[in-house]
C-alpha cells in the first residue's frame, strides 16, 4: 500500500485585516515601496513646516477680523439686514425644491442644511452673534421642506419662484430711492463673496439664452447666419477672459450714448454673459449633435413648424444630455468671476488684497489666501456634490 | 409647375432671412461706429495706428529682447508679446510633464500615491488660478528669504525672494563643434532604429534583444570620437555663488516669472491629469487582457496597446489646456509679470488708444490660438484611427 504522499501547504497569507491591507496597497513590489516611501517622505516635507506653521506662526485673527468684509464688502452694515433676507429666502426655496422634487434636490438640500448647521456651530464656538440668523434659515428651509411635500402644483409654483427670485435678489441687494426701507446701494460697494455669487449667477443664466441662440445659429443652413456665429464663438474662446473684461471696462463707453454709462458691476456682467455665451454656446451644440436625425423627421412629419421642433422637441432633450456640461461651465465661472479683481472689482480677491493693506496684519498673506481658497474650493465640491445628485437623479445620460 | 407663392416658397424666405439678418447686423454696427465716434470726438481723440512709432518711454522689468524706453510702443508690444510666448512655451513643456504624473499616480494602485495625486487635482482645480498665483508670489516667493540666507536645494538651487538661482551653462569657444557631434549622435540612433527594423521584417524569428544596446553604444562611440577632437568642453557650468549683496553667475529666473511659470504648470497639470486618466481608463480592459493573453508584457501592453489608443482621447481636450495656459498667462498682470496683456494695458493708459490696443491684443492672442490648435490639429491627424 502505497503511503499517501503528504504536501505541506503553507496557510494562505493574510488577505484581510490592516496588514494586509498595507501589503496590497503599498508594499506590494518593490518599486511600490520605494514609491510609497517616495511619498511619505514628501508629504513629511510639506506637511511638517505647514501644520508648525499653522499653529504656531499663523495669524488667525485676520480672518475673524474681516470676516464680514470677506462676505459682503464695503456693503453698509446697517444693510446688512437685506443679505440675510436673500439668504432666507435662499433657503426656503432650497427646502420647498426638496419637498417637491425629493431626490434632484436633496443633494443642494443637505448641503445647504449642514452648511447652515455647521455655521450655527462656528459662531457658537466663536461667540459671534450670526448664529440666530442662521438658526433661522435652518429653520426656514425645513418649515418649506414640509410646505413642499403637500403643496399642490408644487412644481410649477417653485419654478416660478425660482425665476422670481434672481431678480427679487437684485432688487433687495441694488435698492430703489422709492422705499424708504430698501434705500439703493451704489454697485462699487458690493463686493466679497456677495459679488462674486452674483456675478456667477448673472454670467450664466445670463448668458445661456444667448448661447443657445449661438449654438442653433452654428447649426444654420443659412451660411452668413452659420458663419456670424462662428466667427462669434471661435473669437471669444480664442482670446483670454480678462480682455473682454478689459474691453468690458473700458471699451463699452464708447459704444454707447453718451448718456449711458453703466456702472463697473454692470459692465463686468455684460463681460461676462458676452464671453460665457461662446462656451455654452458650445456645450449646446454637443447636446444638439446627439440628437438624431429621426427626432426632426418625426417633429417634421407630426406637422409642427421649424420653431416648434426647435423649442417643444430638440432643446429639451439636447439641454438634458448637456447638463453636466453646464454644470461644469459654472463651476468654472465661479472661478473665473475672480478675475474682476483686474479691473478693480472688489469680489473675494480683490477683498483679500484690501485686507493684505491694513497696517495691524500686514505679512499675513498665507491666512488670507488660504481662506480664500477655502471658500471657493467648498463652494465648488458642494456644488459638485449636489448637482452630481440631481444628474443622478435625473438620469442624465441613462434614460 | 411650381404654384407656391414667392413668399411662401423656402428658397427665397431663406435669401429673405440673411439679407434682414445683415441689415440687422450693419444697422447695429452703424449705431455703434456713429456712438464710437462722436465718443472719441468729445474727447478730441482720434483713431489710428501712428503713435505705434513714438517712444514708449516706460521700462519693462524683464525681457527676452533687447529693450530701452526709448523704443517705440510697437518694440515695447514685441517685447510683451515675446515675454508671453515664453511663458507659454515653458509651461506647455513643464505642465505636460506634471499632468502625466499626476495623471498616472491618480490611476496607481499604490494607496498614498493615489490619494497624493487626487489631493492635488482636487484642490488645484477647484480654486481659481488668480489666487493661486498670488498665493505663489505674495504667499511664497516673496515670503522666501533674503539673499543672504538663501534656501539652498541640491543643484545647487537657490530660492531667495529676489528669484530663483540656478546653475546655467555658458557656451565655450567648441559649442559650435560640439553641436553637430550631438547632432550626429541623435542622427544615429534614428538610423540604428530603421535598421534594426528593417532587420527585423526581414529575419523569420525575433531578433536578440542584445541588439538593442547598439543604441547605447553607437551614440557614446561618436560623442567619444568627438571628444577625441575637441577634448575642450563645450559648455562652462555657471555657478550662483552670493558675493557680496548679490548673487554672481548663473541663471536667474525672477520672482514674477518664477511665480507665474510655476503657477500655470501647477494649475494646468492639475487638469491635464484628469484628462490624461480619463484617457487611460477609457480604453477598454478587453485590450489589456488581449494584449496579455497574446504574449506581451504589462509594459508592452501598456505602451504597444494602451497608450496608442488613449492618445486618440487625450490630444484633443489637451489641445484646449495648452490654449487656456496660454490664454491664462495674461493673468500676469496681477502679479507684475510684463507680459503681453500687462504691457498693452500700460500702452493703453499712455495713449489712451483703447480701440487700437484692444484690437492688437485680441488680434494676437486669437493668432496664437489658431497658430497652436493648428499644430494640435496636425499632430492629430497623425495619431488618429485609420479607418478603411
Amino acid at each position: 500500500m502505497a503511503a499517501i504522499d503528504t504536501v505541506e501547504i503553507k496557510p494562505p497569507r493574510l488577505t484581510v485585516g490592516p496588514l494586509a491591507w498595507l501589503r496590497k496597497n503599498l508594499f506590494s513590489t518593490w518599486y511600490n515601496i520605494a514609491l510609497t516611501l517616495f511619498a511619505a517622505w514628501l508629504l513629511y516635507l510639506i506637511l511638517k513646516p505647514a501644520i508648525e506653521w499653522a499653529t504656531t506662526e499663523a495669524r488667525w485673527g485676520v480672518i475673524e477680523a474681516n470676516l464680514t468684509l470677506f462676505m459682503i464688502g464695503l456693503y453698509p452694515r446697517e444693510q446688512i439686514g437685506r443679505v440675510w433676507l436673500c439668504i432666507f429666502i435662499l433657503a426656503a426655496l432650497v427646502g420647498l425644491s426638496w419637498g417637491v422634487w425629493k431626490n434632484a434636490a436633496r443633494g443642494f438640500a443637505l448641503i445647504a442644511l449642514g452648511a447652515g448647521l455647521s455655521f450655527i456651530a462656528i459662531a457658537l464656538f466663536f461667540g459671534w452673534g450670526v448664529w440666530e440668523d442662521w438658526l433661522i434659515a435652518v429653520a426656514t428651509l425645513l418649515i418649506f421642506y414640509f410646505i413642499g411635500r403637500y403643496l399642490p402644483r408644487g412644481a410649477l409654483i417653485t419654478g416660478i419662484a425660482w425665476l422670481l427670485y434672481f431678480p427679487l435678489v437684485f432688487f433687495l441687494i441694488a435698492g430703489t430711492p422709492y422705499i424708504a426701507t430698501l434705500p439703493p446701494v451704489e454697485s462699487n460697494l458690493w463686493g466679497g463673496l456677495l459679488l462674486t455669487l452674483l456675478l456667477t449667477i448673472v454670467g450664466n443664466f445670463g448668458a445661456l439664452p444667448l448661447g443657445i441662440l449661438l449654438a442653433l445659429g452654428r447649426r444654420s443652413k443659412l451660411p452668413i447666419i452659420r458663419y456670424f456665429c462662428i466667427a462669434y464663438i471661435e473669437l471669444i474662446r480664442g482670446v483670454p477672459l480678462i480682455t473682454i473684461l478689459y474691453m468690458a471696462a473700458v471699451l463699452l463707453p464708447y459704444f454707447l450714448p453718451i448718456d449711458i454709462r453703466p456702472d463697473q458691476v454692470v459692465r463686468a456682467m455684460i463681460g461676462f454673459i458676452l464671453f460665457e455665451a461662446a462656451y455654452q454656446a458650445e456645450n449646446v451644440r454637443g447636446g444638439l449633435q446627439a440628437i438624431g436625425r429621426g427626432q426632426y423627421e418625426a417633429a417634421h412629419a407630426l406637422g409642427l413648424s421649424g420653431a416648434q421642433t426647435i423649442t417643444l422637441i430638440i432643446l429639451p432633450q439636447a439641454l438634458r444630455a448637456v447638463v453636466p456640461a453646464l454644470f461644469n461651465s459654472f463651476i468654472s465661472l465661479f472661478k473665473d468671476t475672480s478675475l474682476v479683481a483686474i479691473i478693480g472689482l472688489f469680489d473675494v480677491v480683490r477683498i483679500s488684497r484690501s485686507i493684505l493693506a491694513q497696517s495691524e496684519w500686514l505679512g499675513t498673506h498665507r491666512e488670507v489666501f488660504l481662506f480664500a481658497f477655502l471658500i471657493y474650493w467648498a463652494f465648488n465640491l458642494a456644488f459638485t456634490y449636489g448637482s452630481g445628485r440631481m444628474e443622478e437623479a435625473l438620469g442624465v445620460g441613462k434614460r | 409647375m411650381n404654384t407656391t407663392a414667392f413668399w411662401r416658397d423656402i428658397r427665397v424666405l431663406k435669401i429673405f432671412a440673411q439679407v434682414i439678418f445683415i441689415l440687422v447686423l450693419a444697422l447695429v454696427a452703424g449705431y455703434l461706429y456713429v456712438n464710437v465716434t462722436t465718443n472719441l470726438a468729445r474727447q478730441g481723440l482720434t483713431m489710428g495706428y501712428g503713435f505705434m512709432k513714438n517712444p514708449a518711454s516706460f521700462g519693462i522689468g524683464e525681457s527676452f529682447l533687447s529693450y530701452e524706453p526709448s523704443n517705440t510702443y510697437a518694440r515695447a508690444l514685441l517685447v510683451g508679446l515675446v515675454n508671453t510666448l515664453v511663458v507659454s512655451a515653458l509651461g506647455i513643456v513643464f505642465t505636460t510633464i506634471v499632468g502625466i504624473l499626476a495623471g498616472v499616480g491618480r490611476l496607481s494602485s499604490n494607496w498614498l500615491i493615489n490619494k497624493f495625486a487626487a489631493a492635488y487635482v482636487g484642490v488645484i482645480r477647484n480654486t481659481p488660478l488668480l489666487l493661486q498665483l498670488m498665493f505663489w508670489y505674495f504667499g511664497v516667493i516673496l515670503q522666501l528669504p533674503g539673499v543672504q540666507q538663501a534656501v539652498k536645494l541640491p543643484g545647487p538651487l537657490f530660492l531667495t525672494q529676489r528669484g530663483v538661482y540656478m546653475v546655467w551653462g555658458e557656451g565655450t569657444a567648441t559649442l559650435p563643434a560640439w553641436r553637430i557631434f550631438v547632432f550626429i549622435a541623435l542622427l544615429s540612433i534614428f538610423v540604428i532604429w530603421f535598421i534594426l527594423r528593417t532587420a527585423q521584417e526581414r529575419a523569420s524569428i525575433p531578433l536578440s534583444p542584445w541588439w538593442n544596446l547598439a543604441y547605447l553604444i553607437i551614440p557614446v562611440l561618436i560623442l567619444l570620437i568627438g571628444f577625441v577632437i575637441e577634448p575642450e568642453p563645450p559648455l562652462q557650468a555657471s555657478i550662483p555663488e552670493l558675493s557680496g549683496l548679490n548673487f554672481q553667475g548663473g541663471l536667474r529666473l525672477t520672482p514674477e516669472f518664477a511665480a507665474l511659470l510655476f503657477g500655470l504648470v501647477v494649475y494646468t497639470g492639475a487638469f491635464i491629469a484628469e484628462i490624461v486618466r480619463a484617457g487611460i481608463q477609457a480604453v477598454s480592459r478587453g485590450q489589456v487582457e488581449a494584449a496579455r493573453s497574446l504574449g506581451l508584457t504589462a509594459g508592452q501592453a501598456l505602451r504597444l496597446v494602451v497608450f496608442p489608443q488613449a492618445l486618440r482621447i487625450i490630444v484633443p481636450p489637451i489641445t484646449s489646456q495648452y490654449l487656456n495656459l496660454t490664454k491664462n498667462s495674461s493673468l500676469a498682470i496681477a502679479i507684475g509679470f510684463p507680459d503681453f496683456f500687462s504691457v498693452a494695458g500700460t500702452v493703453f493708459n499712455q495713449t489712451g488708444a483703447a480701440i487700437e490696443i484692444i484690437t492688437i491684443m485680441m488680434l494676437s492672442y486669437l493668432s496664437i490660438s489658431l497658430f497652436t490648435s493648428l499644430l494640435m490639429n496636425l499632430y492629430n491627424r497623425r495619431i488618429q484611427l485609420v479607418e478603411r
